[in-house]
């Protein structure tokens, strides 16, 4: 990746935590922080990575993102939006009467949602589905899934993840957005994971632990499970809840509360300011 | 009827599916370590490359089926009716009836007829959960033969549905040319003093039932409904404007089943009188098959005596 193209990345991931501050201000409702954590691997992923196209968004043969963690839904969408999956103006109907952008992922509703999620650790489990469809025909595509590290503490989780070492399905890679921050508070006082990486080792995936805010690493990582082959690939990225937003960040409370007008203001200040700052470069 | 040839539902699914694989690339079969026991063994056996065993994690396998449909594939999960239907009841609610995927849920060892296991493998409310979920389609057939063509025609209905079937051999007594449509019950006896409408192999005791009554004097109408949802209405309602009574039969909580959706359509439709026949607000216990089903009045002569009783009324 050229300075510029990281430069370009990093200007979007901006406009997606934008479209994040935006759609859940206009709901009033959702969920902010864990969607800044994960703005970043969402901007990479379908400005970089994915095989897709706005204009086919069903095509048998393109690569597929399941949102595990379906809560953070207003991060996906404000990628989809900016992709060209649909008019970026509509992010501020998210949660509202008549909108097609359901609370969670609605795959029959929303272009560009592959799976409806919403309930923790069953999107892995379909990601696992997906790929081992995929391979089963011949199928050159891959898939990608996003869980919050809250959401391992679910026990499908590792029911999947035995399920996609068993069956090698080596054209998946699981991502874990460890903000470590739940609804609760910090995950390691709720319930912990840790340690998440020898865990997902254990299963038998072959695990790389990132700075999932760093567009090189992830590039790297993401590289790496491309050409691993026999095995899936877990990606676990180190992230802080709500970046981006300096209120925001590493505070549980902005789990699932919306920003108001005067925080609303804000956050659009503070990230237009980086915007302008890295246009300016 | 002596002589009569007596198999599974369960077994009519393991042939049923050998010969859909036979016809169409993209059936897949899951299970969760039961492959013997569901009789998915046979599909294996046939087509050991599309026959994927989750191991016992069935909420991860109803996810699982869910990725596979989205990818074009159809793929028929399978398990026990009480880890289908109620251990994954969540998966398959919000993964397959939500996003309403290409997947068919079939559960064998669904009701009191697992006998000597007992109440944890006893599963008689899997109909209730799986009528709450919108969309989700539901069969229930009553012989070998009639699960075999409901799993062809449970593959040629795009969406979910969810089959029950028995662990116990039961009388076939459909023959080869039966043609099964999803949404249609079938007259098996007509009468006009009461009508009984089973479901399963409680079918066949309802038969033997209208029988009984017949050579005692007692006009039955005895109807076969191997669709629970979408419930075939106008069949009821016309039991019910012919005989002005209904019986229904299952071996399932009167709680949710087949009794209270044939109530629910009459009670809003043509307020008739019903009794239902099914297991009460209990659990079951170890027994064999017939003897536990006998002792929850899943039988023909309860049926005779229930009937001689609600028209003496």
């Amino acid at each position: 990746m050229t300075p510029q193209e990281k430069r370009q990345l990093e200007i979007m991931a901006c406009k997606v935590r934008m479209g994040i501050l935006t759609g859940t201000y206009s709901a009033k409702c959702g969920h902010p922080g864990g969607s800044l954590s994960a703005a970043d691997i969402f901007t990479y992923l379908y400005f970089r990575e994915l095989n897709v196209d706005p204009a086919a968004p069903k095509d048998p043969a393109r690569d597929r993102f399941v949102l595990s963690k379906g809560h953070t839904a207003p991060g996906l969408y404000a990628a989809l939006a900016n992709r060209g999956f649909f008019p970026v103006e509509d992010l501020t109907t998210l949660r509202k009467d008549g909108s097609y952008l359901q609370g969670h992922p609605n795959m029959d509703s929303v272009p560009g949602v592959d799976m409806s999620t919403g309930s923790l650790g069953q999107g892995v489990s379909c990601a696992c589905g997906m790929a081992l469809g995929l391979k089963h025909q011949g199928i050159p595509a891959r898939v990608y899934t996003l869980l919050g590290d809250g959401e391992i503490q679910e026990g499908q989780v590792w029911e999947a993840c035995m399920f996609a070492a068993h069956y090698k399905l080596d054209n998946l890679v699981i991502m874990v957005d460890n903000n470590g921050l739940q609804i609760d508070g910090w995950i390691q006082d709720v319930m912990s994971p840790y340690p998440i990486g020898e865990k997902l080792a254990a299963f038998g995936l072959a695990v790389q632990e990132i700075d999932g805010h760093d567009f090189d690493q992830i590039e790297a990582a993401l590289n790496t499970a491309r050409a691993t082959k026999g095995k899936p690939s877990a990606i676990v990225l180190k992230t802080v809840k709500g970046k981006g937003v300096s209120y925001m960040e590493d505070v549980a409370d902005w789990h699932g509360k919306a920003p108001n007008e005067a925080e609303y203001r804000q956050g659009m200040e503070e990230l237009e300011a980086a915007l302008r700052e890295l246009e300016a470069q | 009827m002596a002589d009569i040839i007596r198999k599974a539902t369960r077994e009519g699914y393991g042939r049923g599916l050998k010969e859909l694989g036979a016809e169409f690339d993209n059936v897949v079969v899951l299970d969760a370590d039961l492959a013997g026991s569901t009789k998915t063994g046979v599909f294996k056996k046939a087509f050991p490359d599309r026959h994927f065993n989750c191991g016992i994690a069935e909420a991860n396998m109803m996810c699982v089926a869910a990725g596979l449909a989205t990818t074009g594939l159809v793929a028929f999960a399978s398990s026990f009716a009480m880890f289908a239907a109620e251990r994954a009841f969540e998966q398959v609610r919000n993964s397959i009836g939500y996003p309403r995927l290409n997947v068919k849920i079939c559960a064998s060892h669904g009701g009191m007829s697992v006998g000597e296991d007992g109440a944890s493998h006893q599963c008689c409310e899997d109909i209730a959960l799986m009528r709450s979920i919108p969309g989700m389609t539901i069969l229930s057939p009553a012989d070998e033969v009639e699960a075999r063509k409901a799993v062809r025609a449970a593959y040629l209905q795009p969406g979910p549905v969810y089959m029950r079937l028995g662990r116990l051999a039961v009388p076939v007594f459909h023959s080869e040319d039966y043609e099964f449509v999803i949404g249609k019950g079938e007259i098996l006896q007509d009468g006009a003093q009461v009508a009984i409408i089973a479901t399963g192999l409680m079918v066949y005791e309802a038969m033997k039932a209208g029988e009984a009554l017949r050579e005692q004097g007692v006009d039955a109408m005895v109807i076969n409904m191997p669709t629970i949802k979408p419930l075939d209405e106008e069949l009821v309602l016309h039991a019910a404007k012919k005989s002005g009574k209904i019986v229904t039969c299952e071996e399932h909580s009167t709680i949710g089943g087949l009794g209270e959706a044939v109530c629910s359509t009459l009670s809003e439709r043509y307020p008739t009188r019903v009794r239902r026949i099914g297991v009460p607000d209990q659990f079951g216990h170890s027994a064999p098959a017939w003897e536990v089903l006998a002792d929850f009045g899943l039988c023909a002569e309860n049926i005779v005596k229930v009937c001689k009783e609600f028209i003496a009324e």
